[in-house]
């Protein structure tokens, strides 16, 4: 293999026979590119749709509370549970490794706002920032709730999208005041939402605000999480239920609640909803793996069909080797040598060249389906390295054929 | 130098076969230039094959510079080809996208002489045939005569005990034919064992000893004044 004058001889053959190098080469280095192109664009699709459904595929724990039903630790039954502002802040200090968003939300479910002479009657909601993602709130306009909001009381509104026609029939209304129950809020925002006009027609502010506002002091009413997307759906179940579970007996604990009271508090998850996506995300999953496995499958015979061309191409040339000397296994070793040595680098060359343009396009694409197409730089190394292995094997059978064959066959071939 | 007793052949088509070596008898000492003639299809290439190696015998024994050669694998017969035969093709049978020079070198290269060496006697044998100021243009960019001079360097160049030339004057012109017949005999001369098939007389002539044969049969035998190619280039 790492004969010095083997090589000599093949490179020699190989600068000499240009058009034939550079055929072959062509064909396979645009294979491999095809692939790694493939490859890229199909994880692309596979991190768009899963951007895409993401969001609601995450799983979201809601919490809220109601009245207890049973006695519990000398307590009277039909008692109200207040979640308070420490809740919350307990239940994202513990959970903090598998909580991706979170936001408490204090709510008021029928508010009349007024702007001049227009008026309506909203629910008003107060909100942290990580709402516009709970929710899948998409600003249309303006901006959502921000941290500096929250923290400064700041008298701010986002308004749904109903909200927004019902009440400045068509003007701009980021940075207009609109009041509710004589307070001024100024618009920051107009959202749309997925969930239709029930859930545009609705007014959010700063959470610490709704409380100041509305005299809530530290309550909250409900509490809601997502939980970070795990890799596959059973994990995701097994973290969900954890979590849930967790949730409910902390808060159980703190307001001194039997374990066994349902209405007390509910703590509900949506693993429903994700379980679909995850079998979406699968079936693009295992239809790529499909069409990729396929592809390499048709590189391998397009290689090896490549090879029993070039083999029958150099029929006479053999025979004249073996009748000058030539032993059966060093014309095997001579194609195999050449062919590796030809489709290893113009393997390598298409894969650069994907990549390349991998990483040059890939920013470029503005579709919401298609995210950062890319390879796994060792997942493409693989694959040129089956192509080219395969392709060996598929040149070995007509090499040794070839080899095989009387001289005075081979030198008769025209 | 090459023995031959009782040789037969046939060549099978489908359910046919032809019988093409019906018992050839044959000797040949070192240093014989000996022409085999005989109308087509009379055998002629099929015996220089098997005294090749290039294709085996049905029946029959044969014996080259005292080596038996029966039952060769490919790897033995591919060794004896390179260290005691040299071929001459009336199509030449040179390899394309190689120079005149690396077409001579070739043989050298399955004997495993290194590069240097290989370029040295390569260049030696075509100055020889006279095509030294040739040595790096391809095939292509050569005369008949000229490549026919490549293929008696390239035979020469792993200094072989045995030529052997399937009319290797078929595809020239009559004085082509008499200069690759000058140098043919030069080699004779030199001491080499050589065996030419070929048609015409003219070229039979200028042999020592002139075999022809009919049906598979050698049917005369018989040495000849040679007439020398020089009086005619
Ligand atoms: N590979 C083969 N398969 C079948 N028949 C063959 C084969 N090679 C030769 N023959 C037949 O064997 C006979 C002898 O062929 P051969 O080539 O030895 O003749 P030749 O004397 O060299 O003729 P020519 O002067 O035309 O070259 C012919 O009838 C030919 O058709
Ligand atoms: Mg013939």
């Amino acid at each position: 293999m790492f004969d010095v004058e083997r090589w000599q001889e093949i490179f020699e053959t190989l600068s000499k026979n240009k058009l034939r190098t550079f055929l072959t080469g062509l064909s396979v280095a645009s294979g491999i590119f095809i692939l790694v192109i493939l490859l890229g664009f199909s994880s692309g699709i596979q991190n768009g749709v899963t951007s895409q459904f993401e969001k609601d595929a995450t799983n979201s724990i809601a919490v809220w509370t109601g009245v207890t039903t049973k006695g519990y630790k000398g307590l009277n039954p039909g008692r109200r549970i207040q979640l308070k502002n420490q809740d919350f802040d307990n239940i994202v200090t513990k959970y903090d490794d598998n909580l991706e968003y979170k936001s408490a939300f204090y709510t008021i479910w029928g508010g009349l706002v007024n702007y001049k002479n227009e008026s309506g009657n909203y629910r008003i909601q107060g909100v942290m920032p990580d709402n516009q993602f709970i929710e899948n709130a998409d600003i249309h306009q303006g901006r959502f709730i921000n941290h500096s909001d929250v923290i400064g009381n700041k008298k701010v509104a986002v308004i749904g999208n109903k909200v927004s026609l019902d009440l400045f029939k068509g003007d701009d209304p980021i940075g207009k005041d609109i009041s509710l129950y004589g307070i001024n809020f100024k618009v920051v925002g107009v959202f749309f939402d997925p969930g239709g006009e029930r859930d545009e027609s609705k007014v959010m502010m700063p959470i610490t605000t709704a409380q100041k506002a509305f005299n809530g002091g530290n309550d909250i009413r409900s509490m809601m999480y997502t939980v970070k997307m795990s890799d596959n759906f059973n994990e995701a179940v097994k973290l969900s239920e954890q979590v849930t579970l967790g949730i409910e007996n902390d808060i159980k604990e703190t307001h001194i609640i039997a374990p066994d009271d349902t209405s007390a508090i509910r703590v509900n998850n949506t693993l429903e909803e994700a379980r679909k996506i995850y079998s979406l995300v699968d079936t693009i999953k295992a239809v790529f793996w499909f069409v990729g496995i396929g592809t390499i499958i048709a590189g391998v015979v397009g290689v090896g069909n490549i090879m029993l061309i070039i083999v029958k191409e150099r029929t006479k040339e053999i025979g004249i080797r073996k009748a000058l000397g030539a032993v059966p296994m060093s014309i095997v070793g001579m194609i195999l040598q050449e062919s590796v040595f030809v489709t290893m680098f113009s393997g390598l060359f298409g894969l650069v060249a994907g990549l390349a343009l991998l990483e040059f396009v890939g920013p470029l694409i503005e579709s919401d389906f298609i995210k950062y197409p890319q390879v796994d730089f060792n997942t493409a190394l693989t694959t040129v390295f089956i192509l080219v292995f395969a392709g060996a094997i598929a040149g070995f059978i007509p090499a040794y054929r070839a080899a095989k064959i009387k001289p005075i066959v081979a030198l008769r071939d025209e | 130098m090459i023995q031959i007793k009782d040789l037969h052949k046939s060549y099978h088509m489908g359910s046919n076969s032809l019988h093409v070596l019906k018992g050839i008898n044959f000797e040949v000492k070192e240093g014989e230039l000996v022409s085999i003639m005989g109308s087509s299809g009379s055998g002629k290439s099929t015996l220089l094959n098997i005294l090749g190696m290039l294709d085996e015998a049905d029946e029959g024994s044969y014996t080259l510079d005292n080596v038996p050669i029966k039952n060769l694998n490919e790897k033995i017969a591919a060794n004896y080809r390179n260290k005691f035969l040299g071929f001459i093709f009336q199509s030449f049978n040179l390899i394309n996208y190689k120079s005149a020079l690396d077409n001579v070198a070739l043989p050298l290269y399955y004997q495993g002489s290194p590069r240097k060496e290989r370029v040295e006697r390569a260049m030696h044998y075509l100055d020889k045939v006279g095509l030294a100021p040739w040595s790096h243009h391809l095939p292509t960019e050569l005369s008949g005569g000229q490549k026919q001079r490549v293929a008696i360097a390239r035979a020469l160049a792993s200094d072989p005990k045995v030529l052997l030339a399937d009319e290797p004057t078929g595809a020239l012109d009559t004085k082509t034919s008499y200069e690759v017949m000058e140098l043919i005999q030069g080699i004779n001369d030199e001491g080499k064992t050589i065996l030419v098939v070929t048609h015409e007389h003219d070229i039979a002539q200028m042999t020592k000893r002139i075999v022809n044969l009919k049906d598979g049969l050698i049917i005369d035998d018989s040495m000849v004044e040679q007439v020398r190619a020089s009086q005619y280039v």
